[in-house]
């Protein structure tokens, strides 16, 4: 692709992430050992959820789970899983970008993704080629980090290091807002959305054990507003400190929180419960609470 | 390498529901280069190890 082409491909918006980098951090990531501990959790919670959902699927997609832990999942609910990852080595059938899906319209019966779509830049545009690529009555589920990740750990930070250099730069990504998603899957043209979070705490020994497993899963600061410079050592040991101070549990260990959002919703389908059109209504309302109707040219403090 | 194993290598499946990433155009599937072509947006993607490269950085650029 000519640089002008991505030039006016991306001009259109302010990016947050940089994803090429991204890229290469996940690639490192998947062949050193990727920690799978939230991803497992995340894959059990959508076996549940999916459970719930009584009906068997032609075509599945998992799309970008950063390992292939979903595919087992679908595989058990589709006659045909796939799984799109989105870098090389994450063991997959197609290696793709959740910002720019290569799957034809109407190809897809399910698609899920796990811990990936709080990564991209342009989240309803990948909403919305998620709900292009499923056919009528498909099911989208995904699981994606909310604002409440990190929350200890970007407070730590934010303190050390305006204390260590006078001043402060995004360190930690910035996540969906829950409000937000119902609206974008909506938008999307999703029919059904259903948007819920949870909280997931996991407990280290110290601040480095997280540091450490970020590092592992390529979560290191891929933010485009990134300062160059490396994070100070003084600046890491500061935040470690201080989020010792801040967070530790009576037992000295330190609670890490991942919020998991989990977004889902249908492609339309004539069988799928809708609001009736207005005036169709075959009761009035007045009959149902036991008033009077008051019509529409009247004030209600008018006397009949 | 023969043609069938080339043919193998990648899920027919799978190739009818592939497009491109870029135009969500149809894709020309090259068995003996391993590209999977996307005529609108001249590129050319990889398939490397059976596994398509479905990514414009990766593509290779066409000639007019």
């Amino acid at each position: 692709m000519s640089s002008q082409e991505t030039d006016a491909r991306l001009s259109d918006q302010t990016l947050v992430f940089d994803r090429a980098l991204g890229r290469s951090r996940l690639k490192r990531a998947l062949a050193e050992g990727y920690p799978d501990f939230l991803l497992q959790r995340a894959a059990g919670d959508l076996e549940e959820r999916l459970g719930t959902v009584l009906r068997e699927f032609k075509v599945a997609a998992d799309l970008g789970t950063p390992l292939p832990l979903a595919q087992p999942v679908i595989a058990a609910k589709a006659g045909n899983a796939l799984r799109m990852a989105e870098a090389e080595g994450g063991g997959a059938d197609l290696v793709g970008d959740l910002e720019a899906l290569p799957f034809a319209a109407e190809s897809l019966d399910l698609a899920v993704s796990l811990l990936a779509l709080q990564g991209v830049n342009d989240l309803p545009g990948a909403l919305v080629q998620i709900k292009r690529a499923l056919r009528p009555d498909g099911l989208f589920m995904g699981c994606l980090l909310g604002g409440r990740t990190l929350q200890e750990l970007r407070q730590a930070l934010l303190e050390a290091e305006s204390e260590t250099t006078g001043g402060v730069s995004p360190r930690v990504a910035p996540f969906a807002d829950l409000r937000d998603l119902g609206s974008l899957l909506q938008r999307a043209g999703f029919a059904l959305p259903v948007v819920d979070s949870e909280a997931v705490t996991v407990r280290y020994r110290d601040a480095f054990g997280l540091f450490r497993d970020l590092k592992a899963m390529g979560w290191s600061n891929t933010l485009t507003a990134r300062r160059k410079a490396p994070l100070r050592r003084e600046t890491l040991l500061r935040a470690a400190a201080l989020y010792a101070e801040r967070f530790a549990d009576p037992d000295g260990r330190l609670p890490a929180t991942f919020e998991f959002v989990w977004v889902s919703g249908w492609a339309p389908h004539e069988s799928q419960q809708k609001p009736l059109r207005p005036g169709s209504a075959k009761a009035r309302l007045a009959d149902a609470l036991g008033v009077r109707e008051i019509g529409a040219g009247e004030k209600p403090g008018d006397k009949g | 390498m023969s043609e069938t194993d080339i043919t193998t290598r990648i899920d027919p499946k799978l190739l009818e529901i592939l497009v491109c990433p870029l135009t969500k155009a149809t894709l020309e599937y090259d068995a003996a280069k391993q590209e999977l072509i996307s005529r609108p947006a001249k590129l050319a993607y990889p398939i490397r190890d059976g596994i398509p490269i479905m990514l414009p950085e990766e593509a290779r650029q066409l000639e007019e």
